[in-house]
């Protein structure tokens, strides 16, 4: 057990900043917080599962057809997830559409196996699913938060009780720069993240 | 919705990459030269066309007799990745010369969300067997407008003074992020002044 493979998702393996995979999800949904948490939990689950499961199976599965056995274990664990949220959390499921299903092609997640789980023990897999699950949430709720606040002037959280989910900025619920939120917005505040991820490292380089 | 409505939806209005960003990555991670560019966006529009039928002829008459929608997406990720390989294998043993332009380029497009976004969006949208050729069809043509702008405007990047930090992927985003302002310019009203819908 390694405690690095659980830190290095977040920042020095960042899965969205530094090595750039899964964009569609994270730049398609990134409009409200909360749907940005219902993907990350929808990934969380995939990743530490599928993780578990191929490096539980590294050594049956014969090396020539890993890649569909890896597609067949991961949309199996798609098709769960999808069937759930539609039964228990049917807002996000609406929200989410065509990207929920669309996790089984998510970069991230078959990267991981063959990067880490297909040549690792189960319990480092679990770890480096559990921080690269860490290390997308926080990326992918930043670029949220940011488009939401800024596009909309509000933050969509979960509804609890009398507490109806949404908060709102002052000023910017009045005054919010539509673009943020519109598509283009998603790809320039992506560009301006990403240069300022480039930079940093750059600056530790030197 | 007429067919050249979803032409025109697929292709401008809600262009897979600009709009519902399906198909980023390879859009970021191929689209440095426009040779390459060309390549993959032959290579999607032509997985993208056929998969919509194949998908489509798999729902409707797999799926929905034996009662097992709810294994959608399971089984089109399958469909889609056999069928992949399978055209390399066609198109190598029909044509060398179309496989020496297209062969790098399709292992990848399994993994591209385009393919499957748009097996999924076809079922959603309810299309018959034609409607769904034509979305296929259109979103790979979507996909190959896009792709081929950004790898021109890379290609000229690269000779302008660009500031360190915003060298290769961060000026690609920018980029892609000012060609989705311009493509806000198309919008369903599009439509309604082309008296389509």
């Amino acid at each position: 057990m390694n405690i690095k493979e659980l830190t290095k998702g977040i920042f020095k393996e960042n899965p969205v900043f530094i090595i750039v995979l899964g964009l569609c999800p994270t730049l398609g949904v990134s409009t409200q917080v909360s749907n940005a948490i219902g993907m990350s939990a929808g990934v969380f689950f995939v990743l530490l599962f599928s993780n578990i499961i191929i490096s539980a199976l590294r050594n049956f599965i014969p090396d020539s057809i890993h890649i569909p056995a890896y597609i067949v274990i991961i949309a199996s664990l798609v098709t769960i997830i999808e069937l759930f949220m539609h039964a228990f959390a049917p807002a996000v499921y609406a929200a989410l559409g065509v990207y929920l299903p669309l996790i089984v092609v998510n970069c991230i997640i078959l990267g991981r196996a063959e990067a880490f789980a297909s040549s690792n023990t189960v319990i480092d897999s679990a770890l480096d699913a559990i921080g690269m699950s860490i290390g997308f949430t926080l990326s992918l709720t930043l670029i949220a938060l940011i488009r939401e606040v800024l596009g909309a002037g509000t933050i969509t959280l979960f509804p609890i009780g009398s507490f109806d989910g949404v908060l709102e900025v002052p000023w910017l619920i009045d005054n919010p720069f539509r673009v943020v939120a519109l598509a283009p917005g998603a790809l320039l505040l992506m560009g301006f993240l990403k240069a300022f991820f480039d930079w940093k490292a750059m600056r530790k380089v030197d | 919705m007429s067919y050249i409505a979803i032409l025109i939806t697929f292709i401008f209005i809600n262009n897979f990459i600009l709009v519902q960003f399906l198909g980023l990555c390879p859009f970021i991670g191929v689209s440095k030269d426009s040779e390459n560019a060309i390549g993959m966006g032959a290579g999607v529009t032509f997985v993208t066309t056929v998969a919509s039928v194949v998908t489509w002829a798999i729902y409707h008459f797999l799926l929905v007799p034996f009662d097992l929608a709810y294994l959608q997406t399971l089984t089109f990720i399958l469909v889609i990745a056999t069928l992949v390989q399978l055209l390399e294998m066609v198109i190598q043993k029909v044509s060398p010369a179309l496989y020496k332009a297209l062969g790098i380029y399709l292992p990848l497009i399994t993994t591209n969300c385009a393919v499957l976004g748009i097996a999924i969006i076809n079922i959603t949208n309810d299309y018959n067997v034609m409607e769904s050729f034509t979305a296929g069809l259109a979103a790979g043509l979507g996909f190959t407008l896009a792709i081929v702008l950004m790898s021109n405007i890379r290609e000229r990047l690269d000779l302008h003074p660009v500031r360190k930090a915003y060298r290769g992927m961060p000026i690609a985003f920018i980029s892609a992020g000012l060609m989705a302002l311009a493509f806000m310019a198309f919008d369903k009203s599009l439509l309604t002044n082309l008296h389509l819908v």
